[in-house]
């Protein structure tokens, strides 16, 4: 068994033929450098900033941009909206991962054995899916936001209901395909468990379309807290996310515009970096998906 | 294709009863539920709490609810509004037209844009435009659509005050002229994902029959290149659209729940967000299901439309 597992040729990991196709498609990468320094100047930042991202000055309300250290003014309780959108960065890039994390996981799960046992039991969880998805997921999440508690938690929790579903159908068609496969036989001829093989030897072969509906799940979950707490169900203030800067900016559009378009572009920068790495991960893993 | 038809129907049927069952477990079980708007009443007291809960039926099992509850909904009782006592379906109807007129709208720019970029971006493959549509459409599917509003409202109503900045009609004022002049910010708004996705997935189906057997047939036959485009290639990569169409109303419907919050537009987006400022439940429960239903009617039609026009499906 050893002697015939042992590698073909001992190669790093950069050098293989994914991580060169990643890397050659520059839009991934810009994605990628674009995440890690907005990640890095919300870890950093705020200690960096003279601000804190809950110190209130009301004689310096509605400063715009460039007064004095308030380098992206303030906000209507004379916040400095530096601070606050760093900080902002935290929440709504931590929500993100987070709820991409659960959903990925449950979505995985539910895949995984809906597509080895098949029957009943597979025709239940995929109709559930096909359930949940018949939801506009703004909707589901909105409704759910303002019944229960919107801690961040819950909120991670609320965006992982609506968003595992896809990665429930991509898992499920890659699992019926493979487990008529000869390696599929040849581990039940062995007589592994069907958690072996449905986790050990099945699940590691669909790790390519998990990891790419991951990154774009995580675009999408960005948004989805964007959206709710911009509608005040989300991340309650004080604790600042981008969503819930934008909330409120819309009476201030004409006399405090850049209460308005920092958060947002903030959100755009992130979202759109996400969705670029998706797309290179989509090319270099060779994975045929809907394009969305 | 009778057998398909069928087929396609008692499969919505079901999926329409387990949506029903995911939309009833969700706002029915969580903690406060419809007594919650009584808790805030502090001349209540537990006896009345504990006669509320049998008036409402509260007390049984929650299957029979169910049942209850299912039995009304598919006899079109849908509830009364805590708000005003209106039937939920007549609330819903009365705020249907202003969302259909919106969504119809973009739905409208969103198809004669996106299928038009997807063509360019095929015919002219890997050009600039290609990669502009390309990278355009990845930004445009990241932008949130709230942001995109506001600084559309920022930049053609405060700036440049070209356009209204919300509302449907000026008070006062109703002609088709000026329900137009309020649709076109909050439409365009709204078709820029949409665009988006058109766009890619119009560029993939043509891509794919391009190199179809039968363009080389028809080239070598000495059909004109034009001729080859328009009624072979575009021909057959509409196909799939049609499907998108139906895939597509939940996203719609989503992004005209913010589309309408932000430019005070009088849908049912506009609708749900207000009643759940309101706690009122029995609109938001009927504005989930109707949702959901509108969604597996939107798939189904598409499938049949497709199963219509698509003789290799009709004579399966």
């Amino acid at each position: 068994m050893t002697a015939l597992a042992a590698p073909i040729a001992p190669t790093r990991w950069w050098q293989g033929r994914a991580a060169r196709r990643f890397i050659s498609h520059r839009l991934a990468l810009v994605g990628a450098i674009m995440i890690t320094l907005l990640a890095l100047a919300c870890i950093l930042g705020p200690s960096l900033l003279p601000y804190d991202s809950l110190h209130i000055d009301l004689r310096a309300r509605f400063a715009p941009p460039l007064t004095g250290s308030h380098y992206l003014g303030t906000d209507p309780l004379g916040r400095d909206v530096a601070a606050r959108l760093l900080m902002a960065g935290r929440i709504s890039l931590m929500v993100g991962v987070l709820a991409m994390l659960l959903s990925t996981v449950a979505g995985t799960l539910v895949g995984v054995v809906a597509g080895y046992r098949g029957g009943l039991i597979g025709a239940v969880l995929m109709r559930t899916v096909d359930g949940f998805l018949a939801f506009p997921s703004i909707f589901l999440v909105l409704a759910l936001a303002a019944l229960l508690k919107p801690t961040p938690g819950m909120i991670v929790v609320i965006i992982a209901l609506t968003k595992w579903m896809e990665v429930a159908r991509i898992v499920e068609a890659e699992v019926r395909s493979l487990k008529e496969r000869e390696f599929v036989h040849a581990s039940r001829m062995l007589g592994l468990s069907s958690a072996h093989i449905m986790f050990r030897e099945i699940l590691p072969n669909a790790m390519g379309p998990i990891i790419v509906a991951a990154s774009l799940t995580v675009a999408r979950a960005i948004l989805l807290e964007a959206y709710i707490s911009f509608l005040g169900y989300g991340i309650q203030p004080p604790l600042p996310s981008w969503g819930n800067m934008l909330n409120g900016a819309q009476q201030y559009l004409a006399s405090a515009p850049w209460l308005a378009i920092i958060p947002g572009a903030a959100i755009t920068l992130a979202v759109t970096s996400f969705n670029f790495i998706g797309d290179g991960l989509r090319d270099a893993l060779d994975v045929r998906g809907d394009l969305k | 294709m009778h057998r398909f038809l069928l087929g396609r129907l008692v499969q919505s049927l079901v999926l329409l009863v387990i949506v029903s069952v995911i939309g009833y477990v969700i706002l029915s079980l969580i903690p406060g539920g419809p007594l919650s708007q009584f808790g805030l009443d502090p001349g209540l007291t537990a006896d009345d709490i504990a006669r509320l809960k049998e008036q409402m039926g509260l007390n049984q099992p929650v299957w029979v609810r169910y049942l209850d509850w299912a039995w009304k909904l598919v006899h079109g009782d849908w509830g009364v509004s805590l708000r005003d006592g209106t039937p939920v379906l007549t609330v819903i109807a009365r705020h249907l037209v202003a969302t259909l007129l919106l969504m119809g709208s973009s739905t409208v720019i969103a198809i004669a844009a996106g299928t038009w970029i997807g063509i360019r971006s095929a015919t002219h493959r890997y050009s600039l435009f290609d990669y502009a549509a390309t990278i355009g459409a990845m930004i445009a599917l990241s932008i949130p659509t709230f942001w995109f509003g506001l600084v559309g409202i920022y930049v053609f109503s405060l700036k440049l005050g070209w356009l209204p900045a919300g509302n449907m009609y000026s008070i006062g004022d109703g002609s088709v002229l000026d329900y137009l002049h309020h649709l076109i910010l909050p439409s365009l708004v709204l078709s820029l994902v949409h665009v988006a996705v058109w766009s890619r997935y119009m560029r993939a189906a043509m891509l794919d029959s391009i190199n179809q057997d039968f363009v080389k047939t028809a080239r070598a036959k000495g059909v004109a290149e034009r001729r080859i485009l328009m009624k072979h290639v575009v021909g057959n990569a509409l196909l799939p659209m049609i499907t998108l169409a139906g895939v597509q109303l939940p996203s719609i419907l989503t992004g005209a729940l913010v589309t309408e919050t932000v430019f005070t537009w009088p849908g049912m987006g506009r609708l749900f967000y207000d009643s759940l400022g309101y706690s009122d439940y029995p609109v938001v429960m009927g504005i989930l299901m109707f949702s959901a239903i509108v969604v597996i009617l939107g798939n189904l039609i598409a499938d049949v439309v497709v199963a219509l026009v698509d003789p290799r499906i009709r004579l399966a």
